[in-house]
């Protein structure tokens, strides 16, 4: 197991290298630069913007860069933001990611929460009302786009009901304490659930699936026939067989809701790593698009190597040695 | 039979109401009984209705099956209105039941030992390290040596023929009174066959547990059973003792069935079959479920189904070839 884990961390390194050159690259392939687009004022001579564009290596051949850069994330420094004059990278994205982290967290417990107490209930009970209620809503939750449904969530509950807040993560900086708490708790309802919805629909689609199965299953007979009590065969012996799936999925998901993220705290001005990012592209500062990318793809890579030790964890069929 | 039986099925019927409104007859107004320590073995092609009759002894029958009526009797307790929580103090206690699949019988995620003392502490309230204890005796007992190892292994750790000694442990460690085994060899091979159901029988009579034992095969029948029921479209086409149904096969169904089987002292060219399939439980023939198959079929066998004759206490058949024996 551990030599299972030290070899897949060695794999990490030439894939991180091929997410670094495919990030560069694309930056690259972007048209424009920093200062492109900002050639409004006649009087500055457009000499002086090539020789910013020197000073700053925008000149060098490509391979150069790539490797000022590598070399230079790869001793920790992200570099310094070109939009945020003086504001290094790793500054910007710390402050951000704290909240995109815990709208992330947010959203995957409003998930797990919903998903699996439904997904085993309409299992138990296939065809019932509460389980043709819960596949519509699975399909609506997969088929709606996240922007949409913080739209309508904004329209319904912040504009019309005023039950909660459409934007933000605090109402004023002056809350402390618990208080503060409830009240970020209660800025990130919205974009929480708009980040959870395909989350929830898939998990509660495939718990549902699973218990179907494991339910029909011989080793459940057994159970059954060794006079196991319904909350027995259902708790122990069905759960933990249909978790399996469900825990590898959740190694994914990881990745998964950090980039989901992106657009819904666009739709919620929520100050996390998504807003970040959209205006680091709208404002041409690469070292932060960057650098974001990277980040996401390492989250994705780490999302996955969770996911296979979950998985050995949890069925002890797999045994990675 | 002066002995009070542990089993009596009476008129037993399960039906599988499927769309469309069709519904699958299974199991068909079947009785019998089985004594203490005695052998029944239950025979017929697959989708006679063996399995289903197992089944809903142990009320382990799923949507959308239903027993529809009939009487189950345990020991002289009659088990039928039993609700989930009275028949789960039954099922493993009383009866117990090993089934085809040992590959597939266990759960994958848990420890064999986790899966045996789990029965134990639940019905015999043992204490964790008793049942750990009782646990071990068990798995020596069905011939697995390494029994402390095995209590820490999972399933897929051990072979088909170690795995359905493990679901053998696990179906005496209550000490029932009947042993329900299907197909319990099936899926094993060959050479563990005769392994397995030499260790059930010891089991057996170390138990003194009464046995129904399930299977296709009728060479295990003609060793191991005292007394056969041949099954045929969710009915008992013919009971007899075994020696004299082996000697003397009165239905044709069951002459079918021995006509297939290779016998050293007879010397033939080919073996004999029984042409066609069961029919499907939601269409039957009318009258005699085996007259689309049957040899000897007569006019009378596609408008009546024969009852069981109860005449020849020893024997019983249904069948029209034999008249004088079936009460109308």
């Amino acid at each position: 197991m551990h030599k299972y884990i030290i070899r897949r961390i060695l794999v990490f390194i030439p894939m991180l290298i091929m997410l670094s050159i495919i990030v560069f690259a694309l930056a690259k392939a972007a048209p424009g630069d920093p200062f492109t687009g900002k050639i409004l004022d006649p009087t500055v001579d457009p000499e002086v913007f090539n020789e910013q564009r020197e000073a700053l290596g925008l000149n060098d051949p490509i391979p150069v860069q790539y490797f000022r850069w590598a070399t230079s994330m790869a001793k920790g420094d992200f570099g310094e933001s070109m939009y945020y004059k003086g504001r290094d990278v790793q500054s910007l994205i710390s402050e951000r990611i704290v909240n995109t982290v815990y709208l992330g967290l947010f959203a995957l417990v409003i998930t797990l929460v919903v998903a699996i107490p439904i997904g085993i209930y309409s299992a138990k009970n296939p065809y019932s009302p509460l389980d043709y209620s819960a596949t519509t809503f699975g399909f609506l939750g997969l088929a709606i786009p996240n922007f949409f449904f913080g739209l309508i969530a904004i329209y319904v509950f912040a504009i019309k009901l005023g039950w909660f807040p459409a934007q933000g993560t605090i109402s004023n900086i002056h809350i402390t304490g618990f208080s503060e708490f409830l009240n970020r708790i209660h800025h990130m309802v919205l974009p929480g659930i708009t980040l959870g919805l395909a989350g929830t629909a898939t998990y509660m689609r495939y718990m549902r699936s699973e218990v179907l199965d494991v339910l029909g299953s011989d080793y459940i007979r057994t159970a059954k026939a060794k006079g196991m009590n319904d909350r027995n065969v259902l708790y122990k012996h069905t759960l933990r067989n249909a978790i399996i799936p469900i825990i590898t999925l959740m190694g994914f998901e990881f990745g998964a809701l950090l980039s989901g993220a992106i657009i819904t705290e666009q739709v919620f001005s929520y100050p996390g790593l998504g807003t970040l990012f959209i205006n680091s592209i709208t404002n041409r500062d690469y070292p932060v698009i960057m650098s974001i990318t990277l980040l996401l793809g390492v989250a994705i890579l780490i999302g996955n190597l969770l996911a296979d030790i979950f998985y050995s964890i949890v069925d002890p069929r797999i045994r990675y040695d | 039979m002066t002995q009070q039986a542990v089993l009596q099925v009476d008129n037993l019927k399960t039906y599988f109401h499927l769309e469309e409104g069709k519904t699958a007859k299974a199991v068909d107004d079947i009785s019998f009984k089985i004594s203490p320590g005695e052998t029944v073995a239950l025979v017929g092609e697959s989708g006679s209705g063996k399995s289903i009759s197992a089944l809903s002894i142990m009320q382990l029958i799923n949507k959308p099956g239903r027993i529809e009526g009939g009487k189950i009797t345990l020991n002289g307790k009659d088990i039928t209105n039993y609700n989930a929580k009275q028949m789960t103090k039954i099922r493993g206690n009383d009866i117990a039941m090993i089934f085809q699949e040992p590959m597939t019988a266990l759960n994958p995620v848990f420890t064999i030992g986790n899966q045996i003392t789990e029965i134990v502490r639940k019905h015999k309230n043992m204490s964790r390290q008793e049942a750990h204890r009782h646990a071990i005796h068990l798995l020596k007992l069905v011939g697995l040596s390494r029994a402390e190892e095995i209590m820490k292994e999972f399933p897929h750790q051990l072979s088909g023929g170690m795995r359905q000694r493990v679901m053998i442990a696990m179906a005496i460690s209550c000490d029932p009174m009947l042993l329900i085994a299907d197909e319990p060899t099936t899926a094993l091979d060959v050479t563990i066959q005769a392994q397995i159901l030499d260790l059930m029988n010891e089991m057996k009579e170390r138990f003194q547990m009464a046995l129904l034992l399930i299977t296709h095969d009728v060479g295990v029948v003609s060793q191991y059973a005292d007394r056969v029921m041949v099954m045929y479209g969710g009915q008992i086409v013919e009971e007899a003792t075994v020696d004299v149904l082996l000697e003397s096969p009165k239905h044709p169904y069951t002459q079918g069935l021995l006509d297939s089987l290779p016998m050293v002292d007879k010397d033939v060219n080919r073996l004999g079959t029984i042409k066609g399939t069961v029919p499907p439980a939601y269409d039957f023939p009318s009258g005699c479920r085996f007259s689309t198959r049957c040899p000897h079929v007569m006019e009378k066998c596609h408008s009546q189904n024969p009852s069981l004759s109860t005449s020849d206490s020893e024997h019983h058949v249904r069948c029209h070839l034999y008249p004088s024996e079936v009460k109308e």
